[in-house]
Formats: structure tokens, sequence, C-alpha cells
């Protein structure tokens, strides 16, 4: 199980998207977590996409979006969704099903 | 304490919005509270859903306010056809801009919590709906699902506490529904943020029948009935029925309407019933309660008005062949679409059940006369007192609509006739009581009015029977014992026609003789004349002899004095 995990985390991208309303406090701070996150253990492999609902409210019925900030690994499948400023890192990799380098 | 201080503080009168579910707004003497949060609490299949959707559609439909729904629970298709049950299209509603539906779902297991979060997120898309239709109504349905969506309470209740403030402050008139829990009216205390009215919803079996009940709990700053309410939900959404609030306030005509029986029209002061009354024909088995009741139907259609026909014993072919019998055809009226008729049978549904049945149809044709026959079955399916209150109910509502109503109901023998089964007399404002009276080896129909209100009606008991053109109310035949019936009239009457006979033979002879008399009379007088005049004649004949007797003799005078040569003057 470990070996096939591994393997996709080396051929896949990794597509994320975070979900904000606006430069609050919690956003920045969630997208700040992210992308260290990210760096340490998807680094060349991740995309980020930072939807403000502010701006387009539209787009929150599509990933029933309720809590903000959320970050919705639309890549690999299946979509998992984690709500909160991120700064529980442990927390983050569990949700994301990452395991450590 | 608080809150009346409060109160007591802000004289001001609770603004409300009509939800145009029928009977509601009148319990709530006009509405929820306008820009306030009104809880709809109940167990599950209470018709809370329905509750919140009604309350959008009438007020998109009726009222030109466009609403929200925000479903926890089901999608928009589910949604969609949880409308169309009843009626509703919420499609056409959707592309008129006139209503919003969103479904938020919260899934736990997809979800991973880490961190400070708010729920801003369900604001945004809350706005979202709000300002592309330009609500003024929003429904949420049910928001407790977040409970089991979200782990963190803390901030869940936080949120919850901010969002029905920031809805006030959008001034949206909103329904939230939550699950009624064990000891609380809901199950996460919902109760707690809504302060301003809330309203239980009930469904209970009592006997077999199950009754669905609502009763305002709170209304803050309004008057509003206490009682429970009975409701229906049926094709055409919710129907509160209330007692004491449509009261007796219903406007009276003084219209009148033809009871079909020109003879009995005259009894009930020359112009029949009150438009929009209650008419109540009780009596015996077979005396003819249908059949005067398809008479009044008959008349109605007559004159161009619909009707409807709710039978409770016999199917629509019984009635209208049996009625044919009679000379009554209803069958080109029910042809024709004036006439309708709803067969059921009393026990095969709830007493409920069968009163939405009647006020959705009343609801749909709009008829000008409704007959229920018998009423008196009805009580098989409920106690005494719900059937009573149901009645009470079913007829004000009719009384309310202007629709004049016929009820028959059967009396046994045994018992008083001048009593109803279900104590509705006193509802009635025409009770027409058929009898049978037994004299003279036979039983004939006779009926008397026993009451009408507001009008100067016969006191007369009268005999009536079944004609090839209908129902003929007979002339009134006392004799020594009372009021002759049957074939004991029959004699009676051929005794008058006999005497009748006589007299006018009598009168007859009478003027035969004054004839002769007359004649005899008249034949004497010309003889008389005939003799007088031959008396007339012979005497002017000897008149005239005389007078020339008289001449003669003065002429032999003058001769004499001619001869004796004496002077004129002398003797003469």
């Amino acid at each position: 199980m470990g070996d096939g995990m591994d393997t996709d985390n080396n051929d896949e991208v990794w597509e994320l998207r975070l979900y904000v309303a606006g430069q609050t406090q919690k956003s920045v701070a969630a997208f700040a977590n992210l992308k260290k996150l990210c760096e340490e253990h998807l680094a060349g492999k991740y995309r980020i996409e930072v939807v403000d609902l502010l701006e387009n409210p539209q787009l929150a019925k599509g990933d029933q979006i309720l809590a903000i900030p959320t970050l919705v690994r639309k890549l690999p499948e299946p979509i998992k969704k984690i709500i909160g400023d991120l700064s529980n890192t442990e927390r983050v990799m569990v949700g994301l099903d990452l395991r450590p380098v | 304490m608080k809150n009346r201080q409060k109160s007591g503080l802000h004289a001001v009168k609770v603004e409300k919005v009509p939800t145009g579910i029928q009977g509601l707004d009148s319990i709530t003497s006009g509405g929820l509270p306008r820009g306030r949060t009104t809880l709809v609490t109940g167990n599950p299949g209470t018709g809370k859903t329905m509750f919140g959707l009604e309350f959008l559609v009438r007020g998109a439909e009726l009222f030109k306010e466009p609403g929200v729904f925000v479903s926890f629970e089901e999608n928009v298709e589910e949604m969609v056809a949880n409308g169309a049950s009843l009626g509703f299209d919420l499609s056409k509603l959707c592309s008129d801009n006139l209503l919003f539906m969103d479904f938020v779902r919260v899934e736990r297991s997809e979800i991973e919590e880490t961190g400070e979060y708010d729920l801003e997120g369900l604001f945004i898309r809350l706005k979202y709906a709000i300002d592309s239709v330009g609500a003024k109504r929003v429904a949420l349905d049910t928001i407790e699902s977040l409970f089991a969506g979200l782990p963190n309470t803390a901030i869940l209740r936080a949120e919850l506490r901010r969002l029905f403030r920031w809805l006030k402050d959008r001034g949206m008139t909103t329904i939230i529904t939550g699950e009624r829990g064990k000891d609380s009216l809901t199950r996460e205390g919902l109760e707690e943020y809504v302060s301003d009215c809330v309203i239980l919803l009930d469904h209970r079996v009592t006997e077999e029948v199950s009754t669905r009940r609502l009763r305002i709990v709170k209304y803050r700053g309004s008057e509003h009935g206490t009682n429970e309410y009975p409701f229906l939900i049926g094709d055409n959404g919710f129907i509160v029925l209330p007692i004491t609030s449509i009261g007796l306030a219903y406007s009276v005509g003084k219209e009148r309407i033809s009871s079909g029986i020109p003879r009995l029209d005259a009894m009930l002061s020359g112009l029949g019933y009150y438009k929009g009354s209650l008419v109540l024909i009780t009596g015996t088995a077979g005396t003819g309660k249908s059949s005067m009741a398809a008479t009044f139907v008959d008349a109605a259609c007559r004159r161009g008005e619909k009707a409807a026909f709710f039978a409770f014993e016999e199917s629509p072919d019984q009635i209208m062949r049996n009625m044919a019998s009679i000379g009554v055809n209803l069958v080109r009226w029910k042809d024709s679409g004036l006439l309708e008729f709803f067969a059921e049978r009393p026990t095969a549904f709830g007493l409920e059940h069968h009163l939405m049945k009647m006020i959705h149809i009343v609801e749909k044709i709009n008829p000008s006369v409704v007959v229920i026959d018998p009423f008196s079955n009805l009580p098989d399916v409920g106690s005494f007192k719900e059937v009573r209150s149901m009645i009470q109910r079913l007829i004000d509502y009719l009384k309310g609509s202007g629709v004049t109503t016929l009820l028959t109901s059967l009396t046994s023998g045994k018992r008083d006739e001048e009593m109803t089964d279900v104590g509705i007399s006193s509802l009635a404002d025409t009770w027409l009581l058929l009898k049978t009276i037994e004299a003279g080896g036979e039983r004939n129909r006779g009926m008397y009015i026993l009451k009408s209100r507001g009008m100067a009606h016969s006191n007369q008991i009268r005999e009536y029977v079944f004609t090839d053109n209908g129902i003929d109310i007979l002339d009134v035949y006392v004799g020594p014992e009372g009021v002759l019936t049957g074939s004991v009239r029959l004699a009676q009457e051929a005794k008058e026609r006999d005497r009748e006979e006589a007299l006018r033979k009598e009168i007859e002879r009478l003027e035969i003789n004054l004839e002769k008399r007359r004649s005899i009379m008249e034949a004497q007088l010309a003889q008389v004349g005939k003799e007088f005049e031959y008396e007339k004649n012979s005497l002017a004949n000897e008149i005239d002899k005389k007078n020339i007797a008289l001449k003669a003799i003065a002429q032999h005078k003058k001769e004499m004095a001619v001869s004796r040569k004496a002077d004129e003057q002398g003797e003469g």
C-alpha cells in the first residue's frame, strides 16, 4: 500500500483549489500554510488555484463550499475537503492523504 | 423578564407578511413577522419542508415576493418533485426569477477540520441567491443538518447566530425548519436563536385516523390563536382550518336561491333558501332526502350554476338513475360539466382526508352549491368530537366561500327526530325535517320547516309526493285528526270534489229557473202592453166620437139661434 502511494505521488500532478472570501487573516494564513506544505512535500508537481468567492460567488455551489477557507483536492481523485486555516500541518497531511517524504 | 421589558418599550405593532397559506394568516392575524425569522419545528413527516416551500411559492405567486429556498437535505430535483406533489411548478418559478433553489450538502466523512474557519461560504451563497432574484423571503430546510456535518459546534453556533442577525439586517422574512427534540422544540436548540415566532407541526394518529395539527407556540408582539389547528396537505398545498378565526365574521347576503320545488320556495317566504346558507335536511330512511338534494342541484344547474355533489352512500350512476325515475335529469348536467359527482365510501379515508378533498374540490371548481349526501355517514371515521369540529370547520369554510350547502342526515326513527348525529343543527340556517306519517294503514311522506333563519317561513306540515316531474308538495287537508295524507287525503279530496259538484249543479239549476222567470215576466209584460194598446185605441175612438157629438150639438144650437133671429150675444 505504501509503495503504491509512493508511485502515485511521484507520477501525478496535484491540483488544489483554495476557496477564500477576500483577504482575511484566515485566508492569508491558509494560503501561506498550504504553500509551505506543498513546497516541502510536493515540490514541482502541484498547482494551487485560489478562488475568491467575493468575486465569484457562483463558484461556491460547485464544490459545495460552506466554510471559509476550504481547501479542495481536485486531483488526484477522490475529492477531499479540508476546512480551516490549515494551521495543523499534521491534519492537513492526513486530510490530503500526503505521506511525509 | 427581559423580553417583557423590551416589548413594553417598543409598543410598535409587528409588521406582518401574509404567507398565502390558507387559514394560517387568519390564525396569525396577518402572517409571519416581516423581516424576522420564524422557526417551524416538528417530527419527521409533519410537513415542515412543504410549509417552507409553500411560503415561498405563495409569496412569489400571490405577493410578487421572490424567495430563496436552501435545502440541506434534498437536491434541487427532489425539491422540484416535492413541489409538484403540491401542484407547484418550481422550475417555472425559477426560470421566472421568482425562486432560487440551492442545495447545500455537508458530508462529514469528506471534511477534515484543521484550524480556524467560519461559514462565510454559506453567507456568500445566500447573498448570491438573494441578489439573483431580489428575494424577500428565505427558507432554510433544515439548517440543523449542519450540526451533523460540521464537528465544531462552537463555531457553528456562533455562525448561526450571525446568520440570523445577517438575515434580519437584510429584511428577509425567513423560515427555518428544525427537527423536534425529545424535551425541546428542536434537537439542536434552534429556538434559542429564533425568538420572534415559533410554529409547531404535529402528526397524530388517534383511533386509526391521522390528523395533522399546527400550533403557534410563540409569536412575539402579536396576538395569535393558541389552539391546535388541524391542517391538511393536499394537491394544492397547506390548508389550515381555523375554527375560531373564521368565526362568525362571514358576510351574509339577502340573495335567495330556489330549492327547486316551487311550493317549497313558497313555504320559505316565497323565495327559497338564502344564498350562502347551510340547509340541513334530516329524516328517517326512505323519506326522500337524496331526492330533495338532487332537485336542489338540478335547479342550480338550470340556472347555469355549478354544483358539487358529494355522495357517501350511493354511486353517481345510481343517483342519476334513481333521480331520472322522478324526472330529475342529472345526466345532462354531468355531461355539460356543471355538475360534478364525488363518491367515496366514508371509511375509505380518514375524516381529515375527506374534508381536505372536499375543500380542494370546492377550491377547484368553485361551485355555487354543494351537496353532501349524507354527511351522517362521516362519523363512522372519527370520534364524535373530531367529527363535530371538522364539520364545523368545513361549514365555516363553505359559508365563508359563499357556497350554499345542503347536508342530508339520516335520523333513526327511534331517537328524537329533531336531533342530528353530531349536533350541527345549531349551524344550520334552514332545517327541513322529512318524516313518514302513518295513518289509515299507510305511510306517507310529510315535511315541515323546523327552522329557517331570517325569513317568515310556513309552519305547516305538508305532504309531498314523487311524481314523474319531480317532487310536488300538496295542499294541506286538515281533518278532525290532524293533517290528512295519502288515501285519506284522496278521500277527503273526493268528498270535497263531490260537494263542489253538487253546489255547482244547484247554482246551474237556480240560474235556469231565474232565466225562465225572466222570460215569463217578459211575455206577461208584452201581453199587458198589447192590451193597453187596444184599450187605448178604443178609448181614443170613444173620445173622438164624443167630441164629434159635442160639436154637433153646438152646431145645432147655432142653427136654432139663426132661425129664431136671436142676437149673437144672447143666450150663448
